[in-house]
């Protein structure tokens, strides 16, 4: 197939509705302020979109599987405390030099256990991963009540979040295109990607052609605590230091950038340039909020609503609305 | 267990445990959970220094009842093979409103009550279109809804604080002859909601569609209406919740915390309660136990002197367990091929 064939395959119904969405919000928002399209700001956007991007590439994997991972609001936690508290476990010299493979490392252990739970037990993800996500919130309590952990960055993670290795390319943002690209390349030309869309049509088939199907899901786990974990570190050098919710405002924006993308929530079907969409869509939606600020017109009314309402009833409803023009399941017939 | 080795079982049990097997799946799960619900009660208060006195059974069971009614909402959704993830927003939603509109005299209370659970009625009716009419999965749906719900609590009351009627939130904590309130309310609620619905030709269409949709569709089985009444029901219990926690707290708070942390307790409550989570099998009886099961864990950490810290820590390991426990029958499968879907 030819390369222009490749990349318009990547772009179906949904991935093509998302990115027209992202440049009307962007020229509504351009009406109210014209910085919106500077370079400066959108760069600032894609910045920001680079903490959602990375979850979510590991998250999509799970999906197109057709199970999900509901942990990772403190996959994101574990990643980013568990990087800073290294000097803790692994010693002041290890523990600086080590702290962002230890902290991705740590990730990885939860969906190993995500995965073992899935693909072995047949446990079904979403119940078995919210567990996981409350046995990961209690470690990390525990974590940080027995004794006083180091939350601060280290000058490594901090460089990884805010810096410029490429000029003009922030590192986050530089991450996810790297790993967004090992992620097509995974998804189309390598046979665990076949595996992958193969598992999410119907594994029963992908088990009788002499696949052992559970080590593609317990893969995929892996990379999706990996991943969850990476964002985790990624954020903690952000703030410059690692605190304990850190995850819980991810959950939503994860799942809904993936579905958003045209990812189907049963499996097997999505295309990862869906994703990238969908995670700009919601990076850009959750900025006009902030720009816009709805509870200014409100609060001129005299009606005093607090600006988290907007985030969480647009949040919502754009959601449903989106899901409802291209997310509808078959009528049982 | 196929029904041609049933009469070889019975035989081989002595006569006075036949009847167990002569029960269905889903009342041995309700027998479990109270097996392992008395056990872990009859622990703590064994473990306790005063023993049990009748303030602590009603501190125990006013704390349990509020898990009980919304683990109760999450087990209707799934007997249809659903899920609702916004019973813990709706909770939430409800005790914002209920802390500001059931206060004042006998009448105002009765029609801030009414309000509340009308509030509840319409959470639950939105999430079944949706997923009915507008074809969502539940999980993805509900996950939306709650974030909608939350907002709307989140508006109600921006901080913590409101009241609540004081002769009803008194009545509702106390207990009359050492049988607390909360338990008779959720008596009622079993006797008065979950009995009749699961008597009705809508209950029993829910158990029907949870076990094959398509088998229930070509049956003639009002699937939508079903479906509708699964996830409406779902939401009045949990304003019912709502209304509780209001008089339990004597304020309203709109906190995402609250929300996630009843989510989640509610399915390992309906997991214990031995609902399947594959759909239609499932008791809101077992499900009272089973939140009582996920309560008393916490209890029992208290008296063991175990940092309460952990307590996330515990009932995220009963949730991995109790759903660890259902995959067991992975290993009675004889033909491999039974395991994938």
């Amino acid at each position: 197939m030819s390369v222009s064939g490749v990349i318009a395959r990547q772009f179906d119904r949904a991935t093509l509705i998302a990115f027209a969405c992202v440049i009307v919000l962007l020229l509504i928002g351009a009406m109210v302020e014209p910085a919106f399209l500077s370079p400066k700001y959108l760069i600032q956007q894609l910045h920001t979109a680079s903490f959602l991007g990375v979850v979510a590439s590991g998250v999509m994997l799970v999906i197109l599987l057709g199970h999900i991972d509901l942990s990772i609001p403190w996959t994101i936690g574990v990643g980013g405390m568990m990087a800073t508290g290294a000097t803790g476990f692994l010693g002041p010299e290890w523990g600086v030099t080590l702290a962002v493979p230890f902290g991705v490392f740590c990730g990885a252990l939860i969906g190993t256990v995500n995965g073992l739970g899935v693909a072995y037990l047949r446990a079904p993800a979403m119940i078995f991963t919210l567990g996981m996500n409350a046995v990961a919130q209690g470690l990390m309590v525990y974590h940080t009540g027995g004794f006083a952990p180091q939350d601060r960055a280290t000058e490594f993670m901090r460089e990884l979040a805010v810096g410029h290795l490429i000029p003009g390319i922030p590192n986050p943002l530089l991450i996810w295109i790297i790993l967004g690209s090992a992620i097509v390349f995974m998804l189309n030309r390598t046979v665990l990607g076949r595996r992958i869309y193969a598992v999410g049509n119907q594994e029963r088939s992908v088990f009788l052609s002499g696949v052992d199907t559970r080590k593609v899901i317990l893969a995929c786990f892996i990379f999706s605590g990996a991943c969850a974990a990476l964002t985790g570190v990624l954020l903690a050098g952000w703030a410059n230091r690692s605190y304990q919710a850190m995850g819980d405002p991810y959950l939503l924006p994860t799942i809904a950038a993936i579905i958003l993308g045209g990812t189907n929530v049963l499996g097997g079907r999505g295309k990862y340039v869906g994703t990238i969409a969908g995670v700009i869509l919601i990076t850009i939606l959750q900025s006009m909020l902030s720009v816009v600020q709805p509870q200014r017109y409100f609060a001129q009314l005299g009606v005093d609503i607090p600006a988290d309402t907007f985030r969480q009833v647009v949040f919502g409803a754009v959601i449903i609305g989106m899901l409802l023009i291209y997310g509808r399941q078959q009528l049982v017939r | 267990m196929t029904v041609g080795s049933e009469p070889a079982d019975l035989v081989s049990r002595p006569k006075y445990f036949a009847w167990i097997g002569r029960l269905s799946a889903a009342q041995r799960g309700v027998l479990i959970a109270m097996l392992i619900f008395t056990t872990m009660f009859l622990v703590y208060g064994w473990k306790q220094a005063v023993g049990l006195s009748p303030n602590m059974i009603n501190t125990a069971a006013n704390k349990g009842a509020l898990l009980a009614l919304v683990a109760m909402a999450q087990t209707l959704p799934i007997i249809t093979r659903g899920l609702d993830l916004s019973v813990g927003a709706t909770f939430v939603l409800s005790n914002c409103l209920a802390s500001s509109i059931v206060v004042g005299g006998p009448v105002a209370t009765t029609f801030g009550i009414f309000g509340v659970l009308l509030l509840g009625l319409a959470c639950g009716a939105i999430n079944g279109v949706i997923i009915v009419y507008g074809r969502l999965q539940p999980l993805i749906a509900t996950l939306a809804t709650s974030a909608v719900y939350f907002g709307v609590a989140l508006a109600i009351r921006p901080q913590p604080g409101g009241a609540v009627n004081f002769e009803l939130a008194d009545f509702m904590t106390r207990s009359s002859f050492a049988v607390p309130h909360t338990v008779l309310l959720l008596l009622a609620v079993v006797v008065f909601i979950w009995i009749p619905y699961r008597r009705s030709v809508l209950g029993r269409a829910a158990f029907a569609i949870g076990s094959s949709e398509q088998a229930a569709y070509m049956s003639g089985i009002p699937i939508n209406r079903a479906k509708m009444l699964a996830y409406t029901l779902s939401g009045l219990l949990a304003s019912i919740g709502g209304i509780l926690l209001t008089a339990l707290t004597y304020s309203g708070a709109a906190k995402m915390s609250i929300a996630n942390e009843y989510t989640l307790n509610s399915i390992g409550a309906v997991v214990i309660g031995g609902t399947s989570l594959f759909g239609g099998v499932g008791s809101a009886v077992g499900s009272i136990f089973g939140a009582f099961v996920m309560r008393t864990v916490g209890d029992l950490l208290i008296v063991f002197d175990i940092n309460p810290v952990l307590q996330p820590l515990f009932v995220g390991v009963v949730l991995l367990v109790a759903v660890s426990l259902g995959s067991l029958r992975v290993l009675r499968i004889k033909n491999r091929l039974d395991i994938y879907r």
